[in-house]
């Protein structure tokens, strides 16, 4: 049957997009954090999507699934406020914030979202037509 | 004597059978609107049908002129990779993605309907045939 498929691409593509959503609480969660003893403060991270092919057949392109094929940080340097009585505040009396972008992340965080929506959509509607098809000649 | 009942639905079970792989394929390109480079794709509903159902030869399937030669087959379902098209990009994306959400969901939306549609004629053409066995 080969409708029962979609389940398997759809359902990549919602997991991935909720690991997605993930990253974008972890660094919401973290955009006020200042630096540590270490000197260097949180790293906005961000998924990267690579397409998965899972037909029974390796090379079909008609059940393409998503999968999370790295997650990067961003490598700006972060945010720097003088602020000289602070206790994290390095000798000249700065101190480094996370370089999380909370416009961004939200942005992020509505397109993963409507993706997750779209996805769930489809695996409803697969649903419905896969019980119809069952229901055939009744 | 019997496969004279079942002629007539072969040609609905080929259609629903290409409409359940393009519900597939549309699955496919809405599950990877956010992926990097992913090229969407979509199906010649009815050149795959002739091929399916043994109307009118193959499109850009590789001549076979030689004997050394390999016939590509590429079957799937029936269907063959050659009636996948790769759709154009309305709208171009900064990471190379080609997928149009609106037009996926439309697409995925009149495929639903159409598979129903198949449906209801294999449902209808079975009932037909037996009432005319009943004969009442």
């Amino acid at each position: 049957m080969s409708m029962m498929n979609i389940f398997n691409v759809s359902g990549s593509a919602a997991s991935a997009q909720s690991q997605r959503l993930n990253v974008v609480a972890s660094n919401l969660a973290n955009a006020d954090t200042v630096a540590g003893p270490d000197g260097s403060a949180y790293k906005a991270r961000q998924v990267t999507f690579q397409t998965q092919l899972m037909g029974a057949n390796s090379n079909d392109p008609t059940s393409a699934g998503v999968r999370v094929s790295t997650i990067s940080e961003d490598q700006t340097p972060g945010r720097r406020v003088h602020d000289p009585k602070h206790p994290s505040a390095d000798a000249d009396g700065y101190v480094t914030y996370s370089n999380v972008n909370a416009v961004e992340e939200m942005v992020n965080m509505i397109s993963a979202s409507r993706s997750y929506q779209n996805n769930v959509e489809v695996m409803n509607t697969a649903k419905g037509l896969i019980l119809k098809t069952l229901q055939l000649g009744q | 004597m019997l496969n004279r009942l079942t002629d007539a639905l072969d040609f609905q079970a080929q259609a629903l059978n290409l409409r359940s792989e393009r519900q597939r394929l549309i699955a496919s390109n809405i599950a990877n609107a956010d992926t990097p480079g992913y090229v969407a794709r979509d199906m010649n509903f009815a050149q795959a049908l002739r091929q399916a159902t043994g109307n009118g030869a193959p499109a850009a399937m590789l001549a076979a002129s030689k004997p050394g030669h390999i016939t590509s087959s590429g079957a799937i379902d029936g269907a063959s990779y050659s009636t996948l098209n790769y759709a154009a990009p309305s709208q171009t994306n900064l990471d190379r993605n080609t997928v149009d959400m609106d037009r996926e969901r439309a697409s995925f939306a009149d495929n639903t309907v159409k598979y129903e549609a198949t449906l209801r004629f294999i449902g209808a053409h079975v009932k037909t045939t037996l009432s005319a066995i009943t004969g009442q």
